[in-house]
């Protein structure tokens, strides 16, 4: 009897909680094993929409993975077995009849090190615009002036619109990579340590534009800087060894942690 | 001490560079050799001729190479046209699409291909090749044939060129890095608009050079060729017909060529000339890489 009452009070705080922070992405029972390891273990999150969302913890620990596995990228990787649901705007991506290709456009992707696609610095941007149907020359041209703009890129390209994407430097294919993403309009961004392979400068850069996009989207963010964690975060995910560690706010996680997992991370880790 | 390593690292930079220089001047030495072997039938006839006249016969000391060099080639196409549509496809669906265990199974059957002998391929020409294009698909096409044909070589020879090409398409496939792939993919690709646009076109110099390295090594594949493709001088566009490439010309002729004046020197120029085209084929194509990697 007692324990009825304790669990509809749980779930009736849990429900509260989600009202609170009205969560765009959910994550039930998701499991990934690669060949006899279990890299995920039973992960269960809620998203929250326009926050920042970061995902912490020593390298190894199933970040990227977790990452990965909200776009189902994990396809692409034949040795892992992904069990669970992901729920965005309603739809479980993972087991979903609908066209996952379409879903996997709510989120844009910035990886640990820039991937321009083998074609021109425009048609880098024009790519994702193109595969949503959009055939109108002029639309295209506008938005792909537009991404460029947003991310600060378009002045240091105007001029060499149609050379190839390779010729940026690092800094500058970052910034393409994350033009190309917003240019098919997600309401996610998944950053997987977007500044790991920069120079300060452009890390700098790419941190400034975060708190800029912030207002619109929705960015989960892996990192394992403590200090980009806390300069970005409204809520920071600890993870350790394939399990959610803790969460909450970077105040709550970096002022007082619960767990000797994290007070061991936050002291090595700075 | 110090004196010894020194002399040590010098004598063994020395050497490096002697063997390396053996294999660098190693085609130019043959190249030469089977030139000065050749002069001889350069003075007795002219090179356009030689090249380009079909009037083959040596005890008339008249060396016409057309329907050789023309056997070679439409061997060499056809061969093309069956084994590289069929290993870029191949290709793609083991690099992206197969199971793992697939994939383990394919890596040694690919490998055996490539390791048997070719005089077994020319075995399996004659017993399964030739009389299937001679009973079988000749009578589709309502043409009489033994069956020693271009057409049986060009199978024969595409089956020996899969594993070569084959392998060089999934090495350059598999060097294409994981994170382009998800990149297309999260921009909303498919999976084959990510094989069509990204993997493709990322490849693009690798798939030519594995074209190219086919190419090569149909022109030059003598043995198992030989066998089946009927060896007779004539000039035909009719693949049903029997062909004579240049090296089945050379293997099949080395025996007897000290006994016809200028029969020795004209097979030495046949082999200058599937050196000088196979060269050829290699500078071309490589070429054509540089330029795809520069743009």
């Amino acid at each position: 009897m007692n324990t009825q009452i304790m669990d509809i009070q749980t779930q009736y705080l849990q429900s509260l909680q989600i009202k609170k922070q009205p969560a765009i992405l959910q994550i039930k029972n998701l499991n990934v094993y690669a060949e006899k390891q279990h890299i995920l273990k039973n992960i269960n999150l809620n998203i929250p929409k326009n926050k920042v969302t970061v995902l912490l913890g020593p390298s190894g620990c199933g970040k990227t993975t977790l990452l990965k596995s909200l776009n189902k990228l994990t396809d692409l990787y034949r040795e892992l077995r992904v069990s669970g649901q992901i729920f965005i705007e309603g739809d479980d991506i993972l087991n979903t009849q609908k066209n996952v290709a379409l879903i996997r456009q709510k989120m844009g992707l910035l990886s640990q090190k820039p991937f321009p696609l083998p074609v021109s610095i425009y048609k880098n941007v024009a790519y994702g615009i193109h595969l949503k149907g959009v055939k109108n020359k002029d639309l295209i041209d506008y938005n792909v002036e537009k991404k460029l703009r947003e991310v600060g890129l378009w002045d240091e390209v105007k001029d060499r619109l149609h050379k190839s994407a390779d010729s940026l430097s690092i800094g500058q294919q970052q910034r393409l990579c994350l033009a190309r993403g917003l240019a098919v309009k997600p309401r996610i961004i998944l950053a997987d340590e977007p500044t790991s392979a920069l120079d300060p400068v452009s890390s700098k850069i790419i941190e400034n534009l975060f708190r800029e996009l912030k207002k619109h989207y929705t960015i989960i963010l892996v990192t394992h800087i403590l200090r980009q964690a806390q300069r970005l975060a409204d809520n920071v995910v600890f993870m350790h060894y394939g399990e959610i560690i803790e969460q909450g706010t970077p105040e709550q996680l970096f002022k007082n942690p619960q767990s000797p997992q994290l007070r061991e991370y936050l002291v090595e880790g700075n | 001490m110090h004196f010894k390593r020194r002399i040590t690292d010098r004598v063994n930079n020395i050497w490096m560079v002697a063997t390396l220089a053996i294999v660098l001047f190693l085609p130019l030495i043959m190249g030469i050799a089977l030139y000065a072997k050749s002069i001889p039938i350069f003075d007795a006839q002219s090179l356009p001729s030689l090249l380009g006249s079909s009037n083959w016969s040596p005890n008339d000391g008249k060396f016409g190479f057309w329907p050789f060099i023309f056997s070679s080639i439409y061997v060499t196409v056809l061969s093309f046209i069956f084994s590289a549509p069929l290993c870029l496809f191949a290709a793609i669906y083991l690099t992206q699409f197969a199971t793992r265990r697939l994939v383990h199974f394919m890596h040694p059957v690919i490998d055996i291909l490539a390791g048997i002998p070719s005089v077994i391929y020319g075995m399996w020409g004659i017993l399964v090749i030739v009389p299937f294009v001679g009973d079988v698909l000749a009578p589709v096409f309502g043409v009489k044939t033994s069956g020693y044909s271009i057409l049986a070589g060009g199978i024969v020879l595409a089956v020996m060129c899969i594993p070569y090409m084959l392998n060089m398409l999934l090495e350059s496939f598999n060097a294409v890095p994981t994170g382009l792939k998800e990149a297309a993919l999260s921009l909303g690709a498919t999976r084959w608009e990510t094989v069509k646009h990204v993997i493709l076109r990322k490849s693009f110099p690798g798939i030519i050079s594995s074209f190219g390295l086919g190419l090569a090594k149909a022109f030059g594949e003598t043995l198992a060729v030989m066998m089946v493709v009927g060896n007779m001088v004539q000039i035909s566009g009719n693949p049903f017909k029997a062909g004579y490439p240049l090296p089945a010309l050379i293997a099949n002729n080395y025996g007897e060529m000290m006994s016809i004046p200028l029969y020795d020197s004209a097979l030495m120029f046949a082999a200058l000339i599937l050196l000088v085209v196979i060269l050829a084929i290699n500078l071309i194509f490589r070429y054509f890489i540089y330029k795809t990697q520069k743009a």
